[in-house]
């Protein structure tokens, strides 16, 4: 009897530690809930007024018209669910975290892949699902299957970057056809990409399949026929390939490229209709003069907006505020008319 | 009278002592190899994660900008996470292992039962992943709950304790499991009075192994559609949460170099709370290999 007794004891008071472990943290939430979001309140108070400041002065040049969040928040309205493309989720963090900051609602957001997004778009478990390439038919297909209509936002632009190592100095630009010779493995030194090229035996990297940037260089520049490179799943990896070996290349995001800049020589690209090419910069892309120039998105689920009012305020809030949150992840942001536009796309609540 | 030829023994046991030396040596590198890697792993990471872990750094919420990015809600979402697994893991699977060394009868069956629990625990996690996916969150309709995801990652390291369970019982002598039954004591009295207390420290090293997978498991985590920004901590199983390994996931997976930081500061964050954990059981483990 005592023994059993002692057991039964051990086994709940192993149980007790670890829900203690749990509720006990919860209790504390509470109060370091409160100073958490007072914190970041005031870490963003100048930033928030310097948006706000932005945005009156918008409005007031255009007499009232221009983009504005007018709606209010809910408090009984459905937790505001968004998933989808790691590559869209820095610019959506940063909305979000402001958004609480200033909103006070706490929005989730997963980066776990365009795929994902829309599944989760899909079944219903988001409202919204970030993409860094157009919705397909499949998905699009799926979508009206399940009665979802959907509202496309561009949410920023991103230029995909080719790249090569700094002591590589003859690459001075390279055309369409050029991109497919290396990256389809055709050529193994840089002298069969172009006569004038050294002999040098070239290596060729790339972030692998479960990212929406190979997906878009594969369509734009591969025709689909796939790419035959060293496929890295962490871009990260890229870079640093490219970084440490000087006949290599690489392609990635403009937010890899500029956090890298000085380690890294980006390739100006000439574009299958264009006599000439353009050079990766920031206003390149803004304006889609350059050839890899390509838009980020998300798809809204339309009737979520209609119905819940936070949605909508947030989805106001992310338009008003996208080209700053871009610029400060590293992304270009629209073009103003075009901010303007998407804008105009939210159904009026 | 000469009973042993000592030039015929010293003649072979040269070799034996050399191969006797050369064997521990073997053996010693062996271990050395684990430990050097182990410590420079540490050491790098901890290199990397001084100046980021701080207080702020575990009581704010994460964030896109590194100067307020904190480790918060990953610690206690991935907390909640093992309030959920560990009690569910535990009782599944030493339930289960009683059931097959115990009570199940010995045949073909049982003998196949038995196999394939061993051969799950060489499923890669992101197929619990998948499977989670499709009953809990789909199915069950949890979504991405802590509950979803603590079964999920529970049934991931049921066979992990299951097979270390069943070593367990086995290893109790049938003589102590007889002596009981010959006292009168029934079926249920014999595994929970004799044969439990006596196999628990082994039960428990097998519930640390699984421990310790469980919560820096990410595959199943990004399967499921864990968020990787969350604001709030979650109030209950039913909630959404974030944890500690999608974090630090997604750290790694930024272009701006300071997150790289971050993610180490949460390794080691990580590592700690996971050294918490184990010690706990092994404490635990001590106080009864004491009484038995």
């Amino acid at each position: 009897m005592k023994k059993s007794l002692f057991l039964a004891a051990l086994l709940m008071s192993l149980m007790f530690i670890l829900a203690a472990c749990g509720s006990g943290e919860a209790s504390e939430e509470e109060s370091a809930d409160d100073t958490a979001t007072e914190e970041s309140a005031d870490d963003t108070a100048e930033e928030e007024s310097m948006v706000e400041e932005g945005s009156e002065d918008e409005s007031a040049s255009s007499e009232g018209s221009g983009p504005a969040v007018m709606g209010g928040v809910n408090e009984d309205d459905e937790q505001i669910v968004g998933e989808g493309s790691s590559t869209v989720f820095p610019i959506l963090n940063v909305l979000v975290e402001d958004f609480n900051a200033e909103h006070g609602v706490p929005v989730e957001l997963g980066g776990n892949g365009t795929g994902t997004g829309f599944s989760a778009l899909i079944d219903g478990s988001a409202q919204f699902a970030n993409a860094s390439r157009p919705i397909s038919e499949e998905e699009d297909q799926q979508l009206s299957d399940e009665d979802i209509d959907y509202t496309e936002v561009l949410i920023a632009t991103d230029g995909l970057t080719v790249a090569v190592n700094p002591e590589n100095d003859f690459v001075d630009y390279l055309t369409f056809e050029e991109l497919h010779t290396i990256f389809s493995g055709e050529a193994s030194s840089w002298s069969d990409v172009r006569d004038d090229f050294p002999d040098e035996a070239i290596s060729v990297y790339g972030p692998d399949q479960s990212h929406g940037t190979f997906d878009f260089f594969n369509e734009e520049v591969m025709d689909e026929e796939g790419v035959d490179a060293e496929l890295i799943q962490d871009t990260n990896q890229v870079v640093s390939s490219v970084i440490g070996d000087p006949n290599s290349i690489g392609f990635f995001g403009y937010a890899f490229y500029v956090e890298n800049q000085d380690n890294l020589n980006a390739v100006p690209i000439q574009g299958p209709d264009s006599e000439e090419a353009v050079e990766p910069t920031f206003e390149n892309v803004m304006s889609f003069d350059y050839p890899l120039a390509r838009p980020l998105y998300s798809y809204v689920a339309t009737e979520a907006l209609e119905n819940n009012e936070t949605l909508h305020t947030f989805w106001e809030f992310v338009i008003v505020n996208s080209a700053d949150a871009a610029e400060a992840v590293g992304y270009v942001p629209l073009e103003e008319e075009a901010i303007q536009e998407e804008y105009d796309k939210l159904p009026n609540s | 009278m000469q009973l042993i030829d000592k030039s015929v023994i010293a003649g072979k046991r040269s070799g034996r002592l050399a191969l006797n030396n050369s064997m521990k040596w073997a053996f010693f590198l062996c271990t050395t190899v684990g430990l050097v890697v182990l410590v420079t792993l540490i050491v790098d990471t901890l290199m990397d994660a001084v100046g980021y872990l701080d207080w702020d750094f575990l009581t704010s919420f994460s964030s896109a900008r590194v100067e307020s990015a904190g480790f918060y809600g990953a610690v206690i979402g991935s907390l909640w996470l093992m309030v959920v697994t560990v009690p569910a893991a535990i009782f599944l699977s030493v339930a289960t292992a009683l059931y097959l060394e115990e009570y199940a009868p010995k045949n073909r069956l049982t003998d196949f039962i038995k196999i394939n629990v061993s051969n799950l625990a060489g499923v890669p996690s992101v197929v619990f992943g998948l499977l989670g996916l499709a009953i809990f969150v789909r199915a069950m309709a949890m979504g991405n709950s802590v509950l979803a995801a603590g079964l999920t990652l529970a049934l991931m390291i049921l066979p992990v304790i299951v097979v270390s369970s069943q070593e367990a019982i086995r290893s109790v002598p049938s003589s102590v499991r007889e002596a009981s039954i010959g006292m009168g004591a029934t079926k249920w009295q014999t595994v929970s009075r004799i044969i439990l207390p006596a196999a628990i420290p082994g039960i428990i090293t097998g519930i640390i192994l699984a421990i310790s997978r469980a919560i820096g498991e990410t595959a199943p985590l990004v399967v499921i559609g864990v968020p990787t920004t969350l604001l709030v901590t979650p109030d209950g199983v039913l909630d959404s949460f974030q944890a500690m390994p999608m974090q630090i996931y997604a750290w790694i997976k930024m272009p701006q170099e300071e997150f790289q930081y971050l993610a180490a500061a949460g390794i080691i964050v990580l590592l700690a709370i996971l050294l918490l954990m184990n010690s706990v059981a092994i404490f635990i483990r001590y106080k009864f290999s004491q009484r038995y």
